[in-house]
């Protein structure tokens, strides 16, 4: 059955495949937030959602638009303390997969949400680190999601605000009680995952109708792919239908008619 | 103990020139009308510490009240950057902006550090990350007991913090409920703090385990209904979204950013 749909909502799909029920999923907010909320209400009803503002295992029935949107705090299993959620909830061990997307990625899925250009005389400034850092750090391992262009993925990054796998690959190499890292990253034109030696990023997985070329023009360095390429499979009807509904019902609530 | 002032009195006398002030809410239950206050009485050379400086300090920075700031995320969230933040740090607009950026779990830390009257605090952060070559506030220690390294930043102990929530009893004590943020930590950690309420009741009527802040731990209580609007306050008002989206564009330009100023801050009274 071949169903319509945008770049964008492959995308989303993807990511939300990528969580599994059981999984404990701490959520960065815009396009995990959307993934993380398609896959609970799909195919993994039991996946865990938490949110850095405190809010335990939420199952917001619109999407957040900030982090701390009273729906996702009503629809918790509890709400705690900002400190006991970095503390104990995150540090302490209790999350499998941290959920972001960023401004730049760059060849070792480091992450830059701080600023373009010098940080003392900065291009453009970024809003910076927020959870992501530690997220990265202390998560088991790390789904990235964001659009593919040749801004956004970088050789290499202005500014390290998260560690992916630092600037020569090697950056969780012996350090004691840290999570495996990003794992895969998924965009609007393929899913990529780190190489199992060089930590360098290599395409896995082409979506429907997108060319190696669309690859290499919107990506800021000589992506390597992999040699058992696959095609990433479609949208399922009923995925398109619950993330259009969810987008819809979303987009009302936050006009203010809902 | 606290005392009930008007929160004109309660600024006047809490929040002075060149003093870090501290004004709290994770996304809820931001102080607004406080922050507005301050505007209106036109304090300068402030050191302001939040994690996500929002709107708020947006305005506050915009306003030419801002020396130096201390966060750990500076965005509009879910829309975009925050102009006003981005202008001083740019461009110098109304004037330089000095800033200091953590992540959210070291400021989250070094607030509890500071409400349990710690000089630093500890935590397994900042591992890669290059924040560390830009602020000289973290650092990194080894465990005694493990070797362990591990990252370190200074406690936060505001001057003053203004938090707001839900309401106080007659004697000063107050709720807060829903998202609860860091604004405990806040006020504990601060040498003075005004807690903004959106009403008084004579019975808080709270489950055991509630956050309550007794009022011999907070300076002043001043009422400010609708106090943390456009944010939100659980149990009495939603989070103004659309208002949160229109900020993108009143905050881009310096002139419509003025005109919003003078008349929703500026000319709007003691309450806004």
């Amino acid at each position: 059955m071949s169903t319509e749909y945008t770049s964008s909502e492959m995308m989303t799909v993807t990511a939300a495949r990528a969580l599994e029920n059981g999984m404990t999923c701490f959520v960065g907010i815009g396009l995990p937030s959307e993934a993380a909320n398609l896959a609970r209400l799909t195919h993994a009803p039991g996946v865990v959602l938490i949110y850095e503002s405190g809010t335990l295992q939420t199952r917001p029935d619109v999407l957040p638009l900030s982090i701390g949107d009273g729906e996702l705090c009503e629809s918790a299993l509890t709400t705690v303390s900002v400190p006991e959620m970095f503390r104990y909830w995150l540090q302490g061990g209790h999350v499998d997969v941290g959920f972001l997307g960023t401004a730049q990625i760059d060849r070792y899925c480091n992450l830059n949400t701080t600023l373009i250009g010098d940080y003392h005389d900065p291009k453009v400034r970024l809003p910076g680190g927020g959870g992501a850092p530690e997220i990265a750090t202390n998560a088991g391992e790390v789904f990235i999601t964001l659009k593919h262009s040749k801004r956004t993925f970088v050789k290499d990054v202005d500014f390290v605000t998260t560690l992916g796998f630092g600037r020569d690959g090697k950056g969780r190499d012996g350090v004691p009680n840290i999570g495996r890292g990003p794992t895969r990253v998924i965009t609007d034109l393929c899913v990529m995952k780190p190489d199992p030696e060089t930590r360098e990023l290599v395409v896995v997985s082409l979506h429907p109708g997108v060319t190696r070329e669309d690859v290499r023009d919107a990506t800021g360095w000589e992506i390597r792919f992999a040699e058992a390429l696959e095609s990433t499979p479609e949208p399922s009807a009923r995925e398109l239908a619950v993330l259009r509904e969810l987008k819809e019902k979303t987009n009302r609530k936050h006009a203010g008619d809902a | 103990m606290a005392e009930f002032l008007s929160l004109h009195d309660a600024v006047a006398r809490y929040v002075e020139d060149g003093t870090t002030v501290c004004m709290e809410g994770f996304t809820h239950l931001i102080p607004f009308a406080a922050g507005h206050e301050v505007i209106r009485q036109g304090r300068r050379d402030l050191t302001l510490i939040r994690m996500t400086p929002d709107l708020v300090y947006d305005q506050l920075i915009g306003a030419g009240c801002v020396k130096k700031l201390i966060f750990s995320w500076g965005g509009n969230p879910g829309v975009g950057s925050l102009h006003r933040l981005r202008d001083a740090v740019e461009k110098g607009w109304p004037q330089r902006v000095e800033i200091l950026e953590h992540s959210h779990a070291a400021m989250a830390c070094a607030f509890e550090a500071g409400a349990a009257g710690l000089p630093l605090a500890v935590l397994r952060g900042y591992v890669g990350s290059d924040l560390p070559k830009v602020n000289d506030q973290i650092k990194f220690i080894e465990c005694p007991f493990t070797g362990e390294r591990l990252a370190a930043v200074p406690s936060i102990r505001p001057d003053v913090s203004l938090v707001h929530a839900q309401k106080a009893d007659r004697q000063g004590n107050v709720l807060v409920e829903g998202i609860v943020g860091v604004q405990k930590e806040a006020v504990l950690a601060a040498r003075r703090s005004i807690v903004t309420v959106e009403e008084i009741v004579d019975d808080l009527d709270v489950e055991p385990n509630a956050c309550v802040l007794p009022g011999w731990a907070i300076s002043a209580i001043a009422v400010a209904e609708k106090g943390a609007y456009p944010s939100y306050a659980h149990g009495y008002y939603d989070r103004d979204n659309r208002f949160y989206k229109e900020w993108d564009a009143i905050a881009r330009d310096r002139d419509a950013f003025t005109a919003w100023l003078d008349d929703n801050v500026h000319n709007a009274g003691g309450q806004s």
